[in-house]
């Protein structure tokens, strides 16, 4: 995985009516038709499918990441309960292959704000009002955020700063771009104890391998 | 010291260790359940660091998600799309590879991933579960801790038998009372939701509990629990019981006699003691709830089968308003108006939320001498090959078929649309699924969430009602 440090970069807002669209699903950030892959790449094809293309499958020009200004935006920004839905790791790939790295949401839904840290993309969750303003900034193809997970900011093109947490497990983890598996079997004698405890205590558990 | 819940009873026995570092949970996990969609990547992600699978006989994996549902015994080679069809090779070359039970597509034993496990007796009460796949909260009806994961996390669990975690929150869901007569699981779940929001429960496992529970059958419950996701918990949990038992009893993977008695008395032991500690309680009175039908693009936006569809005109709060504006669009549907009446040209009984031999026995006893309206084309999909076999011995498919329904093989099928059962644009679909967002079941397609009876009714009189 790829660490997080910091990211400057133009932000694209997903509205409707003027308004950031809340409970954005996974089916709406990646739809089902792009999901029998075997591959990790090559998914920003299918990114809000649904909303960028027109039923004839032309570009609608009036979707956010594909007028000129935001071409390349790194941040996204939404409404409530981002990522609610499927379990579909396709989501945040597909965010990735777009080459965005940051998302920020008044909330988001777990599954999604695992997969996020799974992937390197740091979800980031402020009040509403909060994400309305930044949303309002995201005008020109200068207007540059810049995130800094270390010092836990998001600085406007305005210059104004705003603080955001972090649990700082996965601040760490965000940083150095840590391969959660590698560490885990670090651990393999206590999950050998674990298995022998297991296997004594609840013996109904036990399976014999094929 | 207070109590302990039950989610706080299964997680203290499946901690393996908190990383001092990361202040992370290692939980050790008892059941992986796996299906091709979610887990190619995690597949390559082993081998490319030459990795195995730590407990392949703790993993079980069958073919569901992009199954088609007719023509299953031809196994790969009938599989028209060829996207599908290679990552049903793959999993099937994966499984080999690594040793794991797999029931591929056309054996009597597969069918969806939720279905299966309880139906084999692999789900457990105390046990925890994961699958890629939201949907796995339905293992929680038999109080086992189960949720869905991502693909890392799949690759995680398929390494190490352990998933890196943080701890919940808890929620109690008491329902006092009865449900009413004709009002089943689904519409409990529905109401709920629309109670709670699609957000109401996230960062808590909920705990359904009181009498209105305790009354549903283990397929009720596992109904009310497929659907905790949609209210944003991590999971759901009913403690297990006499019925759960009896449902359990001479499963094949359940187990046998000498070491039951030792695990019954263990599972008598999963409830939530008295003074536990619960973060947030929801009250339902079960007399309260009615049949329940959604009528937008969120599983919050329910309501009784008698009521209206919002009128944004009437709402203030203006992200509220833009939120059913955009829903009443999509969903063609004007505003204010009743929600009984509106017709229909599709109706889908299945999924993992609805797809077992009561949810088929109910929507058979409306289809039972009545003819599917002109208007409709109605599907039946069993959610196992076993299920569509009692059926069958029950002559519950003779009984679709003559009313006009579809009678097909086990699968996800149009709950998501990967394989070809599909909604065309601006299609009106009766759905016992579990999500209704925007092109769930097919682009523009328009999904109303409902019970099995109310389906199967929507597909006799061609409307909802
Ligand atoms: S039936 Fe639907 S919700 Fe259930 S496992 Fe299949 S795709 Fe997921």
């Amino acid at each position: 995985m790829k660490a997080f440090t910091t990211l400057t970069s133009t932000a694209a807002a997903l509205t409707h009516k003027g308004r950031l669209m809340a409970n954005v699903d996974t089916d709406m950030i990646i739809p089902k038709q792009f999901l029998k892959t075997t591959e990790r790449e090559g998914l920003s094809r299918g990114l809000f499918f649904e909303l960028k293309t027109k039923a004839d499958g032309s570009p609608d020009p009036d979707f956010v990441l594909n007028q000129p200004a935001h071409q390349g935006a790194g941040i996204l920004i939404a409404g409530d309960n981002f990522g609610c839905g499927s379990s579909r790791e396709h989501a945040p790939w597909a965010l990735l292959d777009q080459g965005i790295t940051c998302v920020i949401a008044p909330s988001f839904a777990d599954i999604f704000h695992n997969n996020c840290f799974k992937n390197g993309i740091l979800p980031i969750a402020l009040p509403a009002e909060v994400c309305e303003a930044l949303a309002e900034q995201t005008g020109g193809a200068n207007h540059r955020f810049t995130v800094d997970l270390e010092a836990q900011t998001v600085t406007t093109p305005e210059g104004a700063t705003i603080q955001f947490n972090i649990d700082p497990g996965r601040k760490q983890s965000l940083l150095e771009g840590l391969d959660d598996i590698g560490q885990t079997l670090q651990a393999g004698e206590t999950i050998d104890a674990f298995e022998a405890r297991r296997a004594h205590e609840t013996p109904w558990l036990q399976r014999r391998a094929s | 010291m207070s109590g302990k819940t039950l989610y706080d009873k299964i997680w203290d026995a499946h901690l393996v260790h908190t990383d001092p570092a990361s202040g992370d949970a290692l939980i050790y996990i008892d059941l992986h359940l796996i299906h091709e969609v979610t887990t190619p990547q995690a597949f390559s992600g082993l081998k490319a660091n030459a990795r195995r699978v730590r407990r392949p006989e703790l993993t079980l994996a069958v073919a569901d998600h992009n199954t088609p549902t007719e023509n299953q015994a031809a196994g790969l080679e009938g599989v028209r799309d060829e996207a599908a069809r290679n990552q049903l090779a793959a999993l099937t070359r994966n499984v080999a590879e690594h040793g794991i039970e797999f029931f591929p597509m056309g054996d009597v034993r597969n069918g969806i991933v939720h279905v299966v496990g309880p139906e084999q007796g692999r789900t457990q009460p105390g046990m925890t579960i994961v699958c890629g796949d939201s949907h796995t909260s339905t293992h929680g009806a038999f109080g086992a801790l189960a949720h869905g994961i991502g693909t890392s996390e799949v690759e995680h669990v398929l390494a190490t038998q352990t998933l890196r975690t943080q701890k919940s929150r808890n929620m109690a869901i008491e329902v006092s009372g009865q449900l009413r007569e004709g009002v089943t699981a689904k519409d409990l779940a529905l109401h709920l939701i629309s109670v709670i929001g699609t957000a109401g429960g996230t960062g808590h496992v909920m705990e359904y509990r009181g009498d209105a529970v305790r009354a549903l059958s283990m397929e009720g419950r596992m109904t009310l629990c497929n659907l905790s996701i949609e209210g944003g918990a991590r999971a759901g949990l009913i403690a297990p019981d006499e019925t759960t038992f009896e449902y359990m009893k001479g499963r094949p993977a359940a187990p046998k006699a000498g070491a039951w008695e030792a695990a019954e008395a263990h599972w008598r032991t999963l409830f939530s003691d008295p003074d536990a500690k619960w973060d947030r309680v929801v009250e339902i009175r079960g007399e309260d709830v009615e049949p329940t039908v959604t009528w937008g693009t969120s599983p919050e936006q329910a309501i009784p089968l008698s009521g209206n569809v919002p009128d944004p005109a009437t709402i203030n709060d203006p992200a509220h308003k833009a939120a059913v504006e955009r829903a009443l669009h999509y969903m063609d549907l004007a505003p204010g108006a009743p929600i009984s009446g509106t017709p229909v040209q599709r109706v889908f009984i299945g999924s993992c939320t609805n797809s077992r031999i009561e949810d088929l026995r109910a929507a058979a006893k409306i289809a039972q001498g009545a003819q599917v309206a002109d208007s409709v084309r109605a599907m039946v999909v069993p959610g196992s090959g076993l299920v569509r076999a009692q059926a069958e011995a029950e002559g519950l498919d003779k009984v679709f078929t003559e009313a006009g329904f579809e009678w097909r093989e086990p699968g996800c099928s149009m709950c998501l649309g990967m394989n070809p059962d599909i909604l065309a644009p601006g299609e009106r679909c009766a759905s016992t699924s579990n999500r209704n967002f925007e092109g769930r079941q097919g682009r523009g397609g328009r999904t109303h969430l409902m019970s099995p009876t109310l389906a199967a009714r929507a597909a006799i009189t061609g409307v909802i009602g």
